[in-house]
């Protein structure tokens, strides 16, 4: 084999997981939307429905209010592009990728932020009030999802003494089965956070048009078309991430590791398939048994989570587990 | 990390477990809840004390954790429920400093005890050393509960919680205090709770609630 060989294959596992994070992660949004339908005892939608969404978004014609400025129609590219980037940080299938040494974890959080502020200022651009609402709402939820997020990249990093997402996959697949408290708990935080970032339901309810509860959908209200469209496909990318996030740091079995061949990158994408199933369902179930918070009770919801991260923490660092 | 047998890696799980309800009784404003809580902090020390138990091959051991499947897990929540329903008080009021507030306390009380027992985990050579932070912290964390609720329910839960906090630090220090002590200690617990049961009702009379602010004016007529 040359030399050359392995970077190769660094390359296209690179390249796969981008393009399969931007394939599937409507087909996640719409899995997981099927059993939500399910559990609820409705006849489930169609698995490909975002995805006729988003053709049929981009096939209609734009309508910008007339005083968007050009931050309202540079916005939905902006959010779009960094979920793309961060798809390419997460070791979703393996962990030598090219990308990694361009961002850490904490640079990955940072990306996050830079969509969430993006995506709040282009809804208070154009001055509707419900814009603006939904743009106070989501800074509140995200500066307080935020520390609690770093938390739990902080105890993982901890433990295996990097704070590459790769590095850290890498060496929690190879160290010994066992019991890890302090794991668990920001596995816990972690499944908080998700829930808060990605609007769904114990803080927001993505399915709904009313106007006094939501947070993200408020935001959107002015797009419309082929903006409408990136949003979409960036907010179901997002869930993707984060689903990707936690199997990195919680369940890493099943990522190529070390040098990879063919054979390691082919298998680990049925393994990232039923991960992805499996997490999907959970999210419907908590989604179906949780009631939706009021507005108000958001900031408690996340300060459980990051207590659950904090608590991860000291029990790591008292008991070494 | 350093791979620990499995009965020390379960120890470590409740000592972790302890820490999470006594959080958990932190934030918890129904009292129904808290005694709930309490049976099932009562439960994992049960659990930790036979898996020491086990591990050392102490027999007193057994015998207390026996005890306190009867007395904390069985009889003190039975007791504790019987008397919310007779005394009618399901909520705790508003507590004087908000949950949120209180929980962050909680984490700075946390990490002092955790600091506190450093110098004692390097004095102590049992298996359990490092969790006698979490028993400092689970005491504490007790009497942060004690001082920021208001009714006299909640204020005997948490001395209770700190009770089991206590046990848990004499276990993981030095494998458990003499069975004499740890009988008198239970008798004293049950004692205690018996009389505070009665004072339940003797203040209710006084004062048409359980609210133990009335107590602070010394004259009746403020």
């Amino acid at each position: 084999m040359s030399a050359a060989a392995p970077q190769v294959t660094e390359l296209v596992t690179q390249l796969l997981e981008v393009v399969a994070a931007l394939a599937a992660a409507p087909l996640f949004l719409g899995w997981v939307n099927q059993c939500r339908a399910w559990l609820s005892n409705r006849r489930a939608p169609s698995i490909w429905l975002p995805y006729r969404n988003i053709r049929k978004l981009f096939a209609k014609d734009a309508v910008l209010a007339e005083n968007a400025s050009p931050l309202f129609r540079l916005a939905p590219y902006l959010v779009f592009s960094t979920m793309v980037v961060a798809a390419g940080i997460i070791p979703s299938m393996g962990t030598h990728l090219p990308l990694v040494v361009a961002a850490d974890a904490i640079a990955l959080v940072g990306l996050f932020a830079t969509a969430r502020v993006f995506l709040s200022l282009a809804a208070m651009d154009v001055g509707t009030a419900f814009g603006t609402l939904g743009a106070r709402r989501e800074m509140m939820v995200g500066f307080l999802a935020e520390p609690a997020l770093l938390m739990v990249i902080f105890v993982a990093s901890m433990i295996s003494s990097t704070t590459a997402l790769p590095a850290i996959s890498e060496h929690l697949v190879t160290q010994s089965l066992g019991l890890y408290p302090s794991l668990a708990f920001t596995a816990v935080a972690f499944t908080l956070v998700l829930l808060a970032e990605n609007a769904r339901i114990p803080v927001d309810n993505p399915a709904t048009h009313l106007e006094l509860t939501m947070i993200h959908e408020a935001m959107l209200l002015e797009y419309s078309a082929r903006h409408l469209a990136l949003m979409e496909w960036a907010s179901a990318l997002r869930l993707f991430n984060y689903a990707c996030i936690g199997f990195a740091l919680f369940v890493p079995w099943g990522v190529a590791t070390g040098a990879i061949g063919p054979l390691g990158l082919a298998l680990s994408i049925p393994v990232l398939g039923l991960k992805l199933g499996v997490a999907g369902a959970g999210l419907a179930t908590i989604e179906t048994v949780s009631a939706k918070l009021r507005v108000m009770r958001a900031p408690e919801f996340l300060a459980t989570a990051f207590l659950f991260a904090v608590l991860g923490l000291l029990v790591h660092v008292l008991l070494k587990a | 990390m350093t791979h620990l047998p499995w009965d020390l890696q379960l120890l470590n799980t409740c000592a972790a477990l302890l820490l999470l309800l006594s959080f958990a009784m932190l934030s918890q404003r129904r009292i129904v809840t808290l005694v709930d809580l309490l049976a099932i902090q009562g439960g994992l020390l049960a659990v930790a004390t036979l898996l020491l138990a086990w591990r050392t091959g102490q027999p007193h051991l057994y015998l207390s954790a026996l005890l306190t499947v009867a007395l904390k897990v069985a009889f003190l929540p039975w007791l504790l429920h019987r008397l919310i329903h007779r005394l009618e008080v399901y909520w705790d009021t508003e507590p004087l400093l908000n949950i949120s507030g209180t929980l962050l306390a909680g984490v700075v009380i946390v990490v002092f005890a955790f600091g506190l027992a450093q110098p004692i985990t390097q004095l102590a050579n049992t298996t359990m050393r490092s969790a006698i932070g979490i028993a400092i912290a689970v005491v504490l964390l007790a009497f942060l509960m004690m001082i920021t609720r208001r009714k006299a329910m909640s204020q005997v839960i948490g001395f209770l919680s700190m009770e089991n906090g206590l046990f848990f630090g004499a276990m993981s220090a030095t494998y458990g205090m003499p069975m004499v002590i740890e009988l008198g200690v239970a008798l004293d617990v049950l004692v205690a709770v018996l009389v505070l049961g009665v004072f339940f009702f003797q203040i209710r009379e006084q004062f048409d609630s359980l609210d133990l602010h009335h107590l602070e004016s010394l004259k009746e007529s403020e």
